[in-house]
């Protein structure tokens, strides 16, 4: 008698009432169930949702693990630049250590509690209202919310939010599988449009920045991408700190070291489709290089409030934002993306193409990665049933030769 | 037996909830998404329709047997402009901040789908006493779900309502704001009425499944 046959035999005792949805949730959870199929159809294989959620929740978890750090990182390098002194990054010697590691684990796990928390109850209040089984899809987007947001975000407008994105932008598409939007976005957006305040500006990247501000120990909480949009000077920024993510930002999307290793397992796996993540980067990198020509040609001036980010070289428009994280984690959702091969190329490209745009020319969202996912998952199924209807075309002139 | 008959009743009681103009016709959702953010506007937008739609539709049920219906839209956009025009010109007389707020709503009211809806589909067919049933029954169906909107909007978006403060001074934070709540920005937003509207859909199909389209 272990804890399986416990739920197994709970599972039997309440079901056909209202709470056996709740219940068959935690059991095939955590085991595999006892039923099997009965009749002709028996399929094996080893690509089912559950495995697809684990891979891409452990492509993630090194994020989360270098978020915690970063997060008491950032805290202490920026009281000390406050101080006047200048903090280089080293893994072992600042970065790996027990103080950094407490102020980011106070800070980062209760965003990470609150949000499987909130959204976990939503998933199995709809599954005993509707009376279906609980479905998987929070695992990843619970995991997700709680690294694209600013690490001193209060705790209750993320549970507002995570409310919203689980009930609007999926239960009432009808659940996992059939929501249009991507949740975790649909989240960040509803912080972001309802709590501007707490979602951009200069104060909310950094732990505490917000609660000293216009004291006399006020300290810097403002990301490379702000300060860019500012025009102001950034000197003292080493291109390896932006790729090894000592900088501040969301929690988990500064490391693009770590995220290109999450992205490895994810095309390794082909949990995550390589097409999308490649055609954001070569749309990004062709922004950045339109806009790198704008500035050459001297169509531009350095007076202009576009100057300041026209004229970052375009390889580091891959560095200094979300646009990595975006592009692996976000832009690949399978449920919100395009379907066919040469959609996804098509998606993908204008993702990346779009985000930068939107960094360039909208002072007021800096960082448009998440905008640019949410407006081409709203037109996914268009680019895919163009790209279907393309394929119809070309097969039907093949076959009026034939017939000809 | 009341003041009304039973089918008379209906006519006034229908719109309410089973047919309401907006939830259920779905006409009638410009307006309601871009004046819902402060229950005055909404309350005043409802009142509003009210006038123009109850006497419209009285006018254009008396004058339904001389319409040539070859021009009957026009001498329909006729009756709708006046009453308009006599809606406008209170309101800037009466309230000039508020005719501010609606701005060119209150002119669109002629273009509001609800009011020639009711007048080519009941005012032309039915006698004045149950066309003016019908049109006080659209418009309070109309108004209702403006003030539902506009109650949410305003008391999520600016914690107020008709412009009084209900849930404490956000900039001195005092009341709910001294334990860390805070306005929620995007209910301020056309987007957020849109989805409150939705919820309203959502909330009243799933008590009345018979309301449900294939």
């Amino acid at each position: 008698m272990g804890l399986k046959s416990n739920l197994h035999n709970l599972k039997l005792k309440y079901q056909g009432t209202k709470m056996a949805p709740a219940f068959n949730a935690i059991h095939t959870f955590l085991y595999l169930p006892n039923e099997t199929t009965h009749g002709g159809t028996h399929i094996k294989a080893a690509d089912d949702l559950k495995r697809t959620m684990n891979i891409v929740i452990m492509a993630l978890v090194p994020c989360l693990l270098f978020g915690i750090f970063n997060a008491g990182y950032q805290h202490y390098a920026a009281i000390d630049a406050a101080k006047g002194i200048a903090t280089e990054a080293s893994l072992f010697g600042n970065f790996l250590t027990w103080d950094n590691f407490v102020i980011g684990a106070w800070t980062v796990l209760p965003l990470v509690i609150v949000s499987y928390g909130v959204g976990l109850l939503v998933e199995f209040i709809f599954a005993i209202i509707k009376g279906h089984e609980v479905e998987e899809g929070y695992l990843v987007t619970g995991m997700l919310v709680p690294l694209i947001v600013p690490i001193d975000i209060p705790l209750w407008m993320l549970a507002v939010a995570v409310v919203f994105g689980v009930v609007i932008g999926k239960e009432v598409f009808g659940g996992t599988g059939m929501n249009i939007l991507n949740p975790a976005l649909t989240i960040r957006a509803f912080l972001f449009f309802a709590y501007p305040t707490w979602m951009s500006g200069d104060k909310v990247w950094v732990h505490e920045a917000v609660e000293r501000a216009g004291t006399a120990d006020a300290i810097s909480g403002e990301t490379l991408l702000g300060a860019y949009a500012q025009n102001s000077s950034l000197a003292g920024i080493d291109y390896m700190d932006m790729f090894f993510g000592f900088i501040p930002g969301s929690v988990g999307e500064t490391s693009k070291l770590l995220i290109i290793l999450g992205a490895a397992i994810l095309i390794f796996t082909k949990v995550g489709s390589w097409r999308i993540i490649f055609s954001t980067v070569i749309g990004a990198l062709i922004m950045g290089l339109i806009f790198n020509g704008v500035v050459d040609a001297g169509w531009i001036g350095e007076s202009s409030k576009f100057y300041g980010l026209m004229s970052v070289p375009f390889w580091q428009h891959l560095i200094i934002g979300s646009i990595l994280f975006g592009a692996v984690y976000m832009a690949t959702d399978p449920v919100s993306a395009s379907q066919t091969n040469k959609g996804k190329w098509i998606y993908g490209f204008l993702i990346g193409f779009i985000s930068i745009m939107i960094r360039v020319f909208n002072p007021a969202y800096p960082e448009g990665v998440f905008l640019a996912i949410l407006l081409m998952n709203v037109f996914a199924p268009t680019i895919d049933h163009y790209v279907v209807q393309g394929n119809v075309k070309k097969r039907m002139k093949r076959l009026k030769v034939k017939t000809a | 037996m009341g003041l009304l008959s039973k089918k008379d009743g209906v006519l006034i009681t229908d719109p309410l909830t089973d047919n309401n103009p907006i939830t259920i016709q779905v006409l009638g959702i410009c307006s309601a998404l871009a004046i819902t953010a402060e229950l005055k506007a909404s309350l005043v937008m409802g009142i509003a329709v009210l006038f123009v739609l109850g006497i419209g539709n009285v006018v254009i049920s008396l004058m339904r047997n001389i319409i040539p219906s070859k021009i009957r839209i026009i001498v329909q956009l006729i009756v709708v402009a006046a009453l308009v025009i006599i809606v406008d010109q209170v309101l800037k007389a009466f309230a000039y901040e508020l005719s501010k707020t609606l701005s060119v709503f209150v002119g669109l009211i002629i273009t509001n789908c609800i009011i020639m809806g009711r007048f080519e589909a009941f005012a032309l067919g039915n006698g004045p006493w149950r066309s003016f049933l019908d049109g006080i029954g659209n418009a309070l169906g109309y108004a209702i779900i403006l003030v539902i909107v506009g109650f949410f909007r305003e008391l999520l978006g600016s914690g107020t309502l008709f412009g009084i403060p209900v849930l404490g001074d956000p900039i001195e934070k005092t009341g709910v704001y001294s334990i860390g709540y805070e306005n929620n920005g995007f209910m301020l937003m056309p987007p957020m009425a849109l989805i409150i509207v939705g919820l309203i859909i959502w909330v009243q199909r799933s008590r009345n499944k018979a309301l449900i389209e294939d």
